[in-house]
């Protein structure tokens, strides 16, 4: 079955079993890699992209609810890591391994859409269903404060 | 090597060539090897500008990364290293992976060793390549090479007047005699400019951005994904399947039995399915209708092994050091502590789920493997493929963590397995329930510990019986036989003094596959012996943190009791400085908050030293963890942010074991499968962590693994100071802190 969404600001058309989850359509389908697979259930949040600006995990997202909607994966903040979480992220040397980092990413950039200014609290709240297994959650926290101010400066 | 008494990880890395479980192992990068003159004559250095250095005419450097990439920052650290010595702008240079052939490099990853162990090596290789520079320099200018000095990427002589990059003497350079390297000048530590620097990663921007590729990023075109349909027993076989209605599964390709692999790879064997897409292959498994072969370890289970241990610590066990007579000391003792700690399973749970991706032809082969022992990988595919090793290219890729599991080669065999039968390239992809249903997992142990107290606080006796399920008797020549030393790492040689000293151990048998997990037996190792510790400190009314330093007593030189030639001893004075500087940061001594309680903990491992100042709160019937201070005496701290990531992350992985870790088993298989059953700490359970690494001239040590086994009895510790309640089972229960 042919379904059709917004990839990123392209349109995309893919011929797929609708069940498949999007983020299988993403990696294996298009190619697109930097959306991870953690888990296949929601409770990693490896795979958290953003659909029509909400944060999503694609692992349980089946590709037929897409349709017609806009998707955001981590190749599609900026071609240069030049977003103010991007960014952060780097200066605050956040990734160790960096597996989950895509999704981490992912989800503050949604966290900061809704709360441009989080507590600590809001950030403990709203990353809760991200795994970081190097433990990186320190940076992570640091790395979001950091890219609220550099929001708030644009 | 003739005589290997303990197969720690280290030992395991240099000799499983010889012991012939099939790693191999090239050149061993190691400052031994190059002081012992025999060793040199056997393995020459290669020259540096075919092995480590690549220079461009247009002055393009890259240098060349022998480890592998999981986390722990080698890709920033190791360079670092090289390019100081070759004086080059680190801005300037890229980096690029090693391959597995020629086989001039050690790239096994593990142990906390890719900075200890290349910190020579890497020295003499950069500042071989730089003299080799200088001199080339010279001859062009016709110089005396004294007056010649390298600066930034180039050689100069005179003020400013000639300068020649490394671009334009790279040719005639290279084609030098390389210098004896036992010999060639190695920078003065003071004129340092990148190691010791505050360096940011360079993989940041990448890891960043999406575009850093992991194994299971791997695109090769004409690529199939495979999945394999394990037996949930260990050691269980197929013993019939259907496949009809996966073959009906659209993308599906093809359903065949791989075989299992015994001692080496260990893999499991099943029934793979191959499909067009990672989707198509796990609804074609779905679909498998199998019967199991369960074999010999159907009966196994927590509670199984749980009564072994108790029957195992009734019994008279086998005696590992025995300094004077505990058992007599202990029973005329007016004071006798007793305690038991046990700890179950624990599975790695790798972020990335594990994947290899193998295309076999019939004139070679190529591999795309996170993992960390490239050069095994390499010849598992040789073997299964029956291609020259030569022929097999392994591209090692990035790593979505290690922490020991990417160690193994049970996941190529399979890639191997199903490449061979394919002809095709193929990844094998396993998903979350298959990492945590088919590890190789942290031991089990159960530990009974006497001490007795004397009137004046004195350590009159220590005694730690111990039955695990050791790795030794996993991945050891004896089997069954394993003596248990490599289960015991720092607690067989603790650095509190006491006349009566004695170690004894039991083996405990499972079927369930154990290896090494971040820390190794340093895990359950540093738990008992600080925590238990802590019990006698308590005994005896003294303060933690003085009871420590106390029965440390005057500095001494402790030797590595497992490996006393070839380990750096335990020295007393560096433990008691980071004890003394975690509880100075840590304002030990100082009033806690109403509700909360302070504990301590100091342990050495992988040859550093490190230890935690703890602050904790009990808040409905759970642990909350405010604040963790740490103080690690590495040696030289090549990139201090990257040693204190390192140990900010395992104080992470430490915490998980503390309040989460559990694997369990019934009916000979693992209960858990995913993040909902085998929980992680997440950000919320995060505490503040302060990292003080001292400054050190020492030789670099490890620092990968030394920041877990003092966070759990830190943590333990100021519970008890908080409740009165002892921690000693882990996970922690609420029913164990009320």
């Amino acid at each position: 079955m042919a379904v059709t969404f917004e990839l990123n600001g392209q349109s995309k058309i893919v011929d797929v079993d609708p069940q498949m989850p999007l983020l299988w359509v993403l990696r294996d389908t298009l190619n697109m890699t930097g959306t991870k697979f953690g888990c296949g259930m929601a409770l990693c949040g490896a795979c958290t992209v953003h659909i029509n600006g909400e944060a999503a995990r694609s692992c349980i997202t089946p590709v037929s609810s897409v349709a017609g909607k806009k998707i955001t994966t981590i190749e599609g903040l900026s071609t240069n890591a030049s977003h103010p979480v991007q960014v952060a992220w780097i200066e605050e040397d956040v990734p160790q391994c960096g597996y989950c980092q895509s999704g981490q990413i992912m989800s503050a950039v949604a966290l900061l859409a809704k709360k441009p200014n989080p507590t600590d609290a809001d950030i403990d709240d709203f990353m809760s269903g991200n795994i970081c297994r190097c433990g990186t959650y320190q940076r992570i926290r640091k790395a979001i404060h950091r890219a609220a101010t550099l929001q708030a400066a644009k | 090597m003739a005589q290997t008494l303990v197969l720690d990880r280290r030992e395991f890395l240099k000799n499983s060539a010889a012991t012939g479980v099939g790693l191999l192992i090239g050149f061993r990068l190691d400052a031994r090897t190059a002081d012992d003159p025999a060793g040199s004559q056997e393995k020459p250095m290669p020259n540096p500008f075919n092995a480590w250095v690549r220079i461009t005419r247009d002055n393009h450097i890259t240098l060349i990364l022998a480890k592998s990439e999981m986390g722990q920052g080698v890709s920033t650290s190791l360079p670092m290293i090289l390019a100081e010595e070759l004086c080059v702008d680190w801005q300037q240079v890229s980096i690029e992976q090693a391959p597995t052939s020629p086989k001039i490099y050690d790239l096994g990853t593990g142990g906390s060793g890719s900075v200890a162990s290349s910190w020579l090596p890497l020295r003499r290789a950069g500042a071989a390549a730089r003299e080799m520079l200088i001199t080339a320099a010279a001859q062009q200018w016709n110089v005396n090479r004294d007056t010649c000095v390298a600066q930034d990427g180039g050689i100069l002589h005179g003020a400013r007047k000639n300068f020649l990059s490394y671009g334009q003497l790279v040719e005639k350079a290279s084609k030098l005699p390389v210098p004896d390297l036992t010999k060639v000048p190695l920078k003065n530590s003071q004129n340092f400019s990148i190691i010791g620097s505050e360096l940011q990663r360079v993989d940041a921007r990448s890891k960043s951005s999406g575009v850093a590729k992991f194994g299971i990023d791997s695109r090769v075109p004409g690529m199939q994904y495979a999945v394999i349909a394990r037996c949930p027993v260990f050691d269980g076989k197929v013993k019939t399947f259907d496949a009809t209605k996966a073959k009906s599964v659209s993308g599906v390709h093809d359903v065949f039995v791989i075989d299992a692999v015994a001692k080496g790879a260990f893999s499991a064997g099943g029934v793979a399915v191959v499909a067009d897409s990672s989707w198509a292959a796990i609804q074609g498994r779905n679909a498998l209708k199998i019967e199991w072969d369960e074999g010999p370890h159907a009966g196994e289970s927590t509670e199984t092994l749980h009564q072994q241990f108790l029957d195992n610590a009734a019994k008279p066990a086998q005696v590992l050091r025995n300094d004077g007579d505990a058992n007599a000391a202990l029973a005329r003792s007016g004071k006798k502590i007793e305690a038991t700690y046990e700890f179950p399973f624990a599975a790695h749970a790798t972020m990335e789920p594990l994947n290899c991706t193998v295309h076999i032809r019939k004139d070679g082969a190529e591999a795309w493997v996170p993992t960390q022992a490239p050069q095994w990988a390499q010849d598992v595919i040789a073997g299964v493929s029956g291609l020259p090793h030569d022929s097999v290219v392994v591209h090692t890729t990035l790593m979505g963590g290690g922490f020991g599991r990417r160690y193994q080669a049970d996941f190529v065999m399979e890639a191997a397995q199903v490449a061979k039968a394919t002809g095709k390239p193929v990844m094998v992809l396993w998903t979350r329930e298959d990492d945590m249903q088919h590890d190789f997992y942290r031991p089990s142990s159960y530990h009974k510990f006497s001490g007795a107290v004397e009137s004046d606080g004195k350590l009159a006796a220590w005694k730690h019986f111990q039955t695990s399920t050791s790795i030794g008797s996993v991945w050891g020549d004896k089997g069954e036989a394993d003596t248990g030393e490599g289960e015991f790492g720092t607690a067989a040689f603790i650095p509190y003094r006491t006349p009566n000293y004695r170690v004894e151990y039991t083996l405990a048998k499972s079927g369930v596959p154990r290896a090494w997990w971040r820390s190794v037996e340093h895990s359950s190792s540093g738990f008992v012996v600080e925590s238990f510790v802590d019990e006698l400190a308590v005994a005896a009314s003294v303060d933690p943190l003085q009871y420590r330093l106390q029965q440390m007593g005057e500095d001494r030189v402790i030797p590595d009791f497992g490996n006393p030639k070839e380990s750096k001893p335990l020295v007393t004075a560096r433990l008691k400085g980071v004890l003394k500087l975690a509880a100075e940061k840590g304002a030990w001594g100082s009033p806690v908050e109403k509700g909360m309680g302070r504990g301590i903990a100091a342990y050495f491992s992988f040859e550093t030293y490190t230890a935690c100042v703890a602050e904790v709160s009990v808040v409905e019937k759970a642990v909350k963890v405010h604040r963790l201070v740490y103080a690690v005496d590495c040696g030289r701290a090549i990139n201090p942010d990257g040693v204190r990531a390192q140990v900010e992350s395992a104080a992470i992985y430490g915490l998980s074991a503390l309040l989460f870790d559990a694997i369990t088993i019934r009916g000979g298989r693992v209960e858990q499968a995913n993040f909902n059953d085998y929980e992680m700490p997440r950000i919320a359970d995060t505490p503040k962590i302060e990292v003080f690494v001292v400054d050190s001239s020492e030789e670099p040590t490890g620092i990968g693994e030394p920041g877990l086994p003092v966070v759990g009895p830190a943590i333990c510790n100021a519970l008890y100071a908080l409740t009165g309640k002892r921690i000693r089972r882990l996970p922690i229960r609420g029913e164990d802190l009320a």
